[in-house]
């Protein structure tokens, strides 16, 4: 079995996180991505390789080129993994609300 | 719904800030952080010990419905200054999580109305990562051990 490629550790990688950024407003090629960067080609070959497994990138055949562009939906995803963690606070919060109003009219 | 609680994690950071702001005078909002039996209420969690000053201990034990004690939390309160602010480390026991630390800075913003700004910093990013996770993660499990349930159920 193929293990799943992990999201939170594809973007823990500062490199990765940069050809996200990078391509959030554009697609690039391989190459183009690559000479934004100071590493060794292979190296963002790789990076490219593990944000397209863990479907962060969608790659698309253009003529002879192939261009990697964003995956918002993917993206989306991990924006939203916050989402428990602030649900968590806003319900504690909530409830000190609500008991501190009580509280208030009680006095 | 209006999302009254934000979390500010910028990417690449050891820390992150929570804010919220609350239809409470500032006393009150204070006092929600002071008073063990109020912390108890609010936070679904037992006060062992919180002593509310400059260097003070404080310590927090939760439970499961069957009593038993599932996680035990502590720290010390760095600074402690009346309606305005509290600095205080936090720790779980018997975890990798290593301590951290969090500023907690308590507005006036109306008679009616106050801030609170909790800024959490954290031994690294990864650690930061690690905790913003937990509450994911553990929604994940809880709608593993219900899909469990309802397998055992079954069979």
């Amino acid at each position: 079995m193929n293990l799943r490629r992990d999201v939170f550790q594809a973007i823990a990688d500062p490199t990765r996180r940069a050809i996200l950024l990078l391509l959030a407003s554009q697609s690039l090629t391989a190459g183009a991505i690559a000479s934004n960067f100071d590493t060794a080609r292979p190296t963002v070959s790789k990076h490219l390789q593990i944000l397209t497994e863990c479907e962060l990138l969608n790659q698309e055949q253009t003529g002879r080129e192939i261009y990697y562009h964003l995956n918002p939906k993917k993206m989306k995803e991990i924006a939203d993994f916050i989402e428990p963690f602030r649900r968590m606070w806003d319900d504690r919060f909530n409830k000190l609300e609500s008991i501190m109003k009580n509280y208030q009219s009680k006095k | 719904m209006e999302r009254k609680t934000k979390i500010n994690a910028e990417n690449g950071r050891q820390d992150l800030v929570i804010t919220r702001e609350f239809d409470l005078p500032l006393d009150l909002l204070f006092k929600a952080y002071v008073e063990p039996e109020i912390v108890e209420q609010w936070m679904s969690t037992k006060v062992v010990k919180l002593e509310s000053k400059p260097h003070g201990a404080w310590a927090f034990e939760t439970s499961d419905a069957g009593g038993n004690v599932v996680l035990r939390m502590n720290g010390v309160i760095h600074e402690f200054v009346p309606e305005q602010k509290i600095t205080r480390t936090f720790q779980m026991e018997n975890t990798p999580f290593p301590v951290q630390l969090e500023f907690l800075v308590f507005e006036r913003l109306t008679d009616e109305t106050s801030k609170l700004t909790m800024q959490i910093v954290y031994k690294s990013p990864e650690d930061r990562e690690a905790a913003l996770k937990l509450p994911f993660a553990a929604g994940i499990n809880m709608a593993h051990n219900r899909l469990e349930q309802v397998v055992k159920q079954l069979i």
